[in-house]
């Protein structure tokens, strides 16, 4: 069987798109080849990581580990869809302010990552703080100006 | 990624025709966190997902008093784990689907599928079989119930049948007098493949022992049942010494290999520990209720 180009229509940062993709892309590959939007990043392609990290129909999923196709009819939030026109997000902001990254490879699924923790938990503890990032690997920075960063924003 | 075609299954009847007209190299997609992975990295020859998550029987949570808890094949393990009564009724399936991946993993990841993939260390097969979990299976020739105890055959390797897939697993509904727990042993705090794993079930009658059911992950080429671990706690209060009689039968039957995550001699050693640990932590639920 020979995989077939196939249009999907995918929700992206509220923005509904037709996109062409073929039926072997991951949705990683279709967001950053097909589409353009880099922000998503290929770290381990195999779940380990959580570079590629995107919010899927409310659910944190690691998009090297969805096959586009599934995206269609779904609603996808990217790290491109956190700050509005006008500002950053507070997580980026405090990412920046905090020095929570250094290559950068990382810092777009921890964003996301953060973002989906803060929006089930408005108040984590450092513990569940570290835990729901634990899918995320930084292989430069290190992990506290990070976790900093998610509970100062937390805190307000 | 190598060459394969995407079909979304309309109900359970069109996924059973998809898989049988795809033939060997098709596979059931659920959360997609093993087959994804393993079809890229081409561990799995595959040239057909057949996408489950649009059928209700495959995303279903259900309970109630006399048949239990339902969970899809496919439900993700973040709905499972996020049910209050799942909290309150099954921990011992809380406690191991927080566990298996990070976050964005359990936002796919799946029951069925860690059953389907039939890891020696799918962590939650020992805390399934200490439920007395069964799983409805179905295929060309009908349906069929499989308990997840005698599910696995073999590392990646279990009795589903050409064109068979699973739809739902199903725990029987627990009174307060039953608890459960599982744990793994695993060197790090998370994000980890289990060194060793045990999962307890026991019911009490008053403060004996009236019925028990013990599973070992990890220390074997499939998850074990400890039947002698749970025949050492049946009919007995549980004191220090039936609870390291029990650890004691299911150090015995494990047969571990030495790897990069453990050795024999560490895994036969967990197998006691995790199974005392956790038969104290179901003890420790059914006083708490």
């Amino acid at each position: 069987m020979i995989p077939e180009p196939k249009v999907i229509s995918t929700t992206i940062n509220g923005d509904e798109k037709q996109v062409l993709v073929s039926e072997r892309d991951s949705l990683l590959e279709a967001l950053r080849d097909r589409i353009g939007m880099t922000g998503a990043k290929e770290g381990c392609n195999n779940g380990n990581c959580g570079a590629c990290a995107v919010i899927m129909d409310g659910r944190l999923v690691n998009s090297c580990c969805v096959m586009a196709v599934e995206a269609d009819g779904s609603e996808v939030m990217t790290v491109e869809g956190l700050a509005s026109r006008e500002e950053l997000h507070p997580l980026q902001s405090e990412f920046l302010q905090n020095a929570a990254l250094q290559c950068g490879i990382c810092t777009p699924g921890f964003l996301m990552s953060s973002y989906a923790l803060l929006q089930e938990k408005p108040n984590p503890t450092e513990e569940e703080a570290r835990f729901w990032l634990a899918g995320n690997l930084c292989r430069c920075t290190g992990y506290d100006k990070i976790i900093e960063s998610v509970l100062t924003v937390a805190k307000g | 990624m190598q060459a394969v075609k995407y079909a979304r299954a309309a109900d359970i009847d069109d996924a059973i025709r998809l898989l049988a007209e795809g033939g060997d190299k098709a596979r059931i997609l659920a959360g997609g966190t093993d087959l994804i992975v393993q079809a890229r990295e081409r561990k799995r020859d595959v040239d057909l997902f057949v996408d489950v998550k649009h059928v209700a029987e495959f995303m279903s949570l259900e309970y109630d008093d006399s048949s239990g808890l339902t969970v899809g094949a496919a439900t993700p393990l973040y709905e499972l784990y996020g049910d209050k009564t799942v909290q309150e009724k099954y921990p011992a399936l809380v406690d191991a689907s927080t566990v298996i991946g990070g976050k964005a993993i359990q936002g796919r990841a799946s029951l069925g599928g860690n059953l389907g993939n039939s890891s020696p260390a799918g962590d939650s097969l020992p805390a399934m079989i200490a439920l007395g979990g069964i799983a409805t299976v179905a295929g060309p020739n009908g349906s069929r119930e499989v308990s997840v105890a005698e599910f696995c055959t073999g590392p990646g390797r279990n009795v589903l049948e050409s064109g068979e897939l699973i739809v739902s697993i199903n725990f029987p509904a627990v009174s307060d007098s039953e608890g459960a727990a599982w744990q793994r042993f695993i060197p790090r705090n998370e994000m980890d493949i289990a060194v060793a794993s045990a999962g307890t079930w026991i019911k009490l009658d008053g403060k004996v022992v009236a019925d028990a059911r013990i599973a070992l992950g990890a220390v074997a080429a499939t998850p074990l049942v400890a039947t002698g671990a749970a025949e050492a706690l049946i009919g007995n209060e549980l004191t220090d010494e039936v609870i390291s009689n029990a650890g004691d039968a299911a150090s015995s039957i494990a047969s571990p290999i030495t790897d990069m995550r453990g050795s024999v001699k560490q895994r036969t050693h967990l197998a006691k520990v995790l199974t005392e640990r956790t038969i104290r932590d179901a003890l420790d639920r059914i006083n708490s209720q």
